[in-house]
């Protein structure tokens, strides 16, 4: 805006404000209606949903499936969505603080003196489709539940083997989907498909000391497993470490 | 006799009313309220403003749309009552949080109640902030000369979303502990400050006790003390720059005050 468009808005505001009514009582009155309303809606939920809590945190059973607020499922839903673990950080760190930088700058970068939605094509376009993409991905956050069990048939070549190993094997496919990491994982059918990688064939691309690192010093940001019980991890290392092409294909 | 000059702003001898009408108990009170009200007005001067905040003009046509400021601060009001209720209660350790939100759910009178309007008022917040920023996007109110309110806005934004972010670990459940460590470990994924970052709102190089206390210090002081601030820098902005008026009032449409400005 130019120095006489900025004379121009401010005179016509001035014309504009000079017509108004003044803030007490009416927009006291229309405010309070809907402070009302607020509160109201906060008591109503607070009725009906309460302050629940879960079981005490515990960092060695990893038993809860990790999941934000409602609010934060579009981030959330970002790491799923951009897949190669390369270019995560930049999902979900880059893109939410390029937004945050966009909207902070908006008035230095948008500086046309036109208010009117209709006769700001862009700017309009760009909110309406924010708003579409965040709702989307809140939506398909919300979606993305985790199951709580591998439905899967043990390949034969394990209920042969039988004993110790199978029993193993069988205990490590219960401890994974209550350990939470079919919340970011896909084993078979079984699963999110992100925003960790596919674990299908995982034994076929790491061997089982790559298993265990891995659950110990994990990449950002899957948590670390160091905590679980000993038996309980070394379940879960030799059912991943049996996750080959091989075994898939026998079942 | 020199002759002082009356004093300005002073309060005019009351005309004394009829004898016949006795003073009410009504009228005792009235006066009395004029006489506080006076000594505050004589010592703070703040009368004119506040007539010049009650009585300023607001511009026609300003529709339900432009109660969502108000309807977020006093979502943020709600939880700064509920907020201090719950820290009556609440105890910071590893070992005690758990334990203290079970005693505030089920022990303390109305305590799952509080607990619950601090909750979910943190949801009502963050939408009616996010309303309010979308209309004054939609409505181009960020424009000249309110940019820097809708900077101090955007901020308030992020405030909101860190605030729901610390509060979230607090009662130490699973579901807290979990959502929070991936969260840190998303934020610690970032490139160059990632690292440092992580390490702060840890604590240290482990998710744990230090981190709860962190977390709580950040939620309940840093933060409120921040978004308090900027509130009031806020609507000091709004009430020097006035409402905005709706993008389709326009002063010219108006034929007759045209004629009377010639």
């Amino acid at each position: 805006m130019n120095r006489r468009e900025k004379e121009q808005y401010l005179r016509e505001y001035a014309v504009l404000k000079s017509k108004g009514k003044p803030f007490f009582p009416y927009v006291v009155a229309k405010d309070g209606g809907m402070v009302i309303v607020v509160i109201g809606t906060i008591l109503t939920l607070s009725y009906l949903l309460g302050g629940t809590i879960a079981s005490k945190a515990d960092p060695t059973t990893t038993t809860w499936v990790p999941r934000p607020e409602w609010y934060y499922y579009f981030v959330f839903e970002l790491l799923r969505v951009v897949k190669p673990s390369s270019i995560t950080p930049l999902a979900t760190v880059g893109i939410p603080t390029i937004a945050l930088l966009l909207l902070l700058l908006l008035p230095f970068y948008d500086r046309s003196p036109e208010r009117h939605p209709l006769r700001r094509p862009v700017a309009t376009t760009a909110g309406v489709l924010t708003i579409l993409a965040m709702a989307y991905l809140t939506w398909m956050g919300a979606e993305g539940g985790a199951p709580s069990s591998i439905d899967m048939k043990t390949p034969p070549s394990i209920v042969k083997e039988g004993g110790a190993q199978l029993a193993l094997y069988e205990y490590g496919k219960e401890v994974i989907p209550s350990s939470g990491c079919l919340a970011c994982h896909k084993i078979g059918e079984n699963g999110n498909p992100g925003p960790g990688p596919n674990l299908t064939r995982i034994a076929d691309r790491l061997p089982e000391a790559g298993i265990a690192q891995t659950l110990r010093n994990p990449t950002a940001p899957m948590p670390s497993f160091k905590n679980l019980p000993p038996q309980q991890f070394k379940a879960v290392v030799n059912y991943l470490s049996t996750l080959t092409k091989e075994h898939e294909e026998e079942k | 006799m020199l002759k002082l000059p009356s004093v300005p702003g002073a309060t005019p001898p009351r005309p004394g009313t009829p004898a016949a009408e006795p003073k009410t108990k009504l009228d005792n009170a009235a006066e009395a309220a004029t006489a506080a009200l006076g000594w505050l007005d004589e010592r703070t001067a703040l009368s004119g403003t506040a007539r010049f905040v009650m009585f300023r003009k607001v511009p026609k046509g300003t529709n339900w749309f432009y109660t969502l400021g108000t309807s977020t601060m006093f979502a943020f009001m709600s939880q700064v009552i509920t907020g201090v209720i719950l820290a009556m209660f609440y105890d910071p350790s590893p070992n005690r949080a758990y334990e203290s939100m079970r005693y505030i759910n089920n022990d303390v009178w109305a305590g799952q109640f509080v607990h619950g309007m601090h909750r979910w008022g943190a949801t009502v917040m963050v939408i009616f902030i996010f309303l309010h920023m979308g209309r004054t996007f939609f409505f181009g109110a960020y424009k000249y000369p309110r940019e820097l309110n809708w900077v101090i806005g955007v901020l308030l934004v992020l405030l909101v979303m860190i605030m729901a972010f610390t509060g979230y670990l607090l009662p130490w459940d699973q579901r807290a502990y979990w959502a929070t460590a991936v969260g840190v470990n998303i934020f610690a994924s970032a490139p160059i400050a990632g690292p440092y970052l992580g390490d702060f709102l840890r604590a240290g190089p482990d998710f744990g006790a230090t981190t709860l206390s962190r977390f709580y210090s950040i939620h309940m002081l840093v933060l409120p003390g921040l978004i308090m601030g900027l509130i009031g820098a806020h609507l000091y902005l709004v009430i020097k720059h006035g409402t905005t008026a709706p993008p389709w009032v326009t002063a010219e449409l108006d034929e007759e005050l045209r004629s009377e400005e010639v």
